[in-house]
């Protein structure tokens, strides 16, 4: 223990006497770690799509079962997922596509709530309310993902027009069952109802004779309109279930998961970790022949697996430094469960070593501090963007082959251990551990045989 | 008695001698189906400066390694362990980020010397860098950075020092300097130094004996004197460093 820990107090007092690489080094870790784990953890942004809507606001309403409603209110929610320009022609909201400032149009033609006022007033009119949407070409995957937000809005909106429907159509069913009065286009009626005719009826039964012609008749037609008050009893539930004919339960396959900001969270601190723990221990490696140390120190001083360790130790000691003042500097915008610090800690540390590790197995292949730095940059990138592949994005086989790739790095197991350990999400913590041990272990191995490469002259 | 000294050598191996504190006994060095070193052997005594030259791939750099223990050779055997030589790397193997006195102290552990302050103490005042030991490394002039170089070599008190091409990046003032030092180190503490150099002037200067490499081969050992007389004909008038090239062109090389 007495070399590595003199080597590890020499490394620390060199960085030390590096302020500006180690300020530099910590700064280029959160500035790149924070907006790369907020963007992995939100959805695309809201299209900006531009808005006309030729619809006088006096002519929103339309009425629907003796209500009046306001479409306006309807059209409102296909804002919830766009971001809109509300321009004053038909001509400006094109103009906006051409342009380029949005990438679709979305116009509400004049004569669409006369259009909803016929489809939802039963009057055999054929001719659909329908909105205009314009799109960009230039860029047919921003189109996909606009139709799609689009499409996606109008099935809600028209999901809220059909329950709003259903409730009209259940009372009118009500009224038939149970009679009583309703009004249909300006006009007052009157309705027995299927219960009470039941009821005449059988009053009526009784009256004639036993075997009579009349009776029988009227027996049947009794029958029949019990027969439609005990099946438009389920009226209700029919309706409501055509309305919403397939409802969805949302579950998690592996675990919980975590929310939007806690999974930015475990992505920023995993981003900062691999950058300054490949970088240091790398090329802090490296510097040891950069500064022809390296064959003295193997020279009886310090073993090669020793000089190793101690490389892994210290990027791990500076990585996990750097990541706790990032997980403290998160806390303050958003909630950090610091009860939960005995998971996320160990997590956090042996990531960090993970990191350790395979820096040092970088540094190994390299002659100096410049290669070993350019070396663990270009890895890093492709490092994170295979564990972020999410499944469903590429074929079954590519995602296959992408998944173990990605399993040969510490990324992937260290996002998931923060992940369940900050947010007790995703897979055990014990197994992404596990997984980052064999990781440290074989990284470890890499470098040691990297240095057999190096003779103690180096 | 006088220093036991491989003197007219002979192509091939040379006979060991056993009473030599440091000894090499028919080292060869393979890389491959490169043969660097066949057969070399020779020993030094306490206190005597030898240098080992040669043209370009000669395997001086390959001798001193192996004398060093940074290299285990294909046949042969050298008589001292690793921690009994202090090894001066050709380009000064020390952390410029670390002071001069940090420097030390860092080697001086990792060698576990006794009383590390003291030691330090003393290779500050050994190589005149007491009042720079604050100092960091990268600061100091190359000749004082090989000054650290040397020291952190003689931190164990090593009885035998060898230093590779030590002179190579340094002024001739710092060249003087550093040989002043080496010169005392071998009077004053009796400690052996090999050194390997180009500059055959040095050689002939600061050695007590030389030996020729060439081809891997160690083709003479002798004073500078002896080899100017080895030359054939008119030898003696040559200056050392006309000998030594007629030397080798004479044995073919």
């Amino acid at each position: 223990m007495g070399p590595l820990r003199f080597l590890l107090v020499k490394d620390l007092q060199i960085l030390r006497r590096s302020p500006l690489l180690l300020v530099l080094l910590a700064l280029y870790a959160i500035v790149i770690g924070l907006p790369v784990g907020y963007a992995v953890s939100r959805p695309p942004t809201k299209p900006k799509v531009a808005f006309f809507n030729e619809v006088p606001a006096s002519g929103n309403s339309f009425s629907l079962g003796g209500k009046t409603l306001d479409a306006s209110k309807y059209a409102d929610r296909l804002f919830d997922a766009i971001d809109p320009i509300r321009v004053d022609s038909r001509q400006a909201a094109l103009g906006k596509v051409k342009d380029g400032e949005a990438v679709a149009a979305l116009i509400v033609p004049k004569g669409v709530t006369q259009a909803l006022q016929a489809a939802v007033s039963l009057s055999g009119s054929s001719e659909k309310p329908t909105l205009e949407v314009y799109y960009a070409a230039d860029n047919p995957l921003k189109r996909n993902y606009v139709e799609d937000t689009i499409n996606a809005q109008v099935a809600k909106a028209n999901q809220a027009l059909g329950r709003e429907l259903t409730k009209v159509a259940a009372q009118y069913i009500g009224v038939l069952l149970k009679g009583g009065g309703f009004s249909l286009l300006g006009q007052r009626f009157d309705v027995l109802g299927l219960q009470r005719s039941t009821a005449i009826l059988a009053e009526v039964e009784r009256t004639l004779p036993a075997r009579g012609a009349k009776r029988a008749e009227v027996e049947r037609v009794r029958r029949f309109a019990q027969l439609a008050v005990d099946n438009l009893d389920l009226s209700d539930a029919v309706l409501s279930t055509i309305s919403n004919p397939i409802a969805v339960d949302v579950n998690t396959v592996d675990g919980q998961t975590s929310s939007l900001d806690g999974y930015a969270v475990a992505a920023a601190v995993t981003i900062a970790l691999m950058f300054v723990g490949l970088l240091v221990a790398a090329g802090m490696l490296a510097l040891e022949r950069e500064e022809h140390a390296f064959g003295r120190l193997v020279r009886g001083l310090v073993g090669r697996t020793a000089l190793v360790a101690e490389k892994i130790l210290l990027g791990a000691i500076v990585a996990a430094v750097i990541a706790v003042l990032l997980v403290l500097l998160l806390a303050l915008f958003q909630p950090v469960d610091f009860g939960r610090a005995p998971e996320w800690l160990p997590a956090l540390v042996v990531g960090a070593l993970g990191f350790g590790a395979m820096g040092v197995a970088i540094g190994a292949l390299t002659r100096d501090v410049r290669a070993s730095s350019l070396l663990a940059f270009l890895l890093s990138l492709p490092v994170a963007a295979l564990a972020l592949v999410p499944s469903g994005s590429i074929s079954k086989t590519a995602y296959d082959a992408v998944q173990a790739v990605g399993a040969l790095f510490p990324f992937k197991p260290t996002l998931q251990a923060l992940d369940a350990g900050l947010n007790g999400a995703g897979p055990a913590l014990g197994t992404s551990l596990l997984h980052l041990t064999i990781l440290i272990v074989g990284y470890g191995l890499l470098a040691r045989l990297g240095l057999r490469r190096f003779g103690a002259r180096t | 008695m006088p220093p036991l000294r491989m003197r007219r050598a002979a192509v091939g191996s040379l006979p060991m001698v056993s009473t030599g504190l440091l000894a090499a006994d028919g080292i060869v060095m393979r890389f491959g189906r490169r043969t660097a070193l066949r057969g070399v052997s020779f020993s030094a005594e306490p206190g005597e400066i030898v240098a080992v030259i040669g043209p370009n791939g000669a395997g001086k750099t390959t001798l001193l390694s192996i004398l060093a223990g940074l290299q285990t050779p294909t046949e042969g055997r050298v008589s001292h362990g690793v921690r009994e030589v202090g090894w001066v790397p050709q380009q000064a193997a020390v952390y410029r980020k670390l002071s001069v006195a940090e420097n030390l102290r860092l080697f001086a552990r990792l060698e576990r010397v006794d009383d590390v302050d003291a030691t330090v103490m003393r290779m500050l005042a050994q190589t005149g860098l007491a009042d720079r030991a604050g100092d960091e490394l990268g600061a100091l002039s190359g000749g004082n950075q090989q000054r650290v170089n040397i020291a952190i070599g003689l931190l164990a008190g090593p009885p035998v020092l060898l230093l590779d091409e030590p002179s190579s990046s340094l002024d001739p003032r710092q060249r003087e300097v550093l040989w002043a030092f080496v010169s005392g180190l071998a009077r004053e503490s009796a400690t052996t130094v090999v050194f390997t150099t180009h500059n055959v002037g040095e050689a002939e200067r600061y050695a007590d004996r030389v030996l020729v490499l060439a081809d891997g081969e160690l083709l003479f050992g002798g004073t500078p004197a002896e080899l100017q007389a080895a030359v054939a004909g008119d030898g003696a008038d040559r200056d050392f460093e006309s000998a030594f090239v007629r030397f080798l062109h004479e044995r073919g090389h």
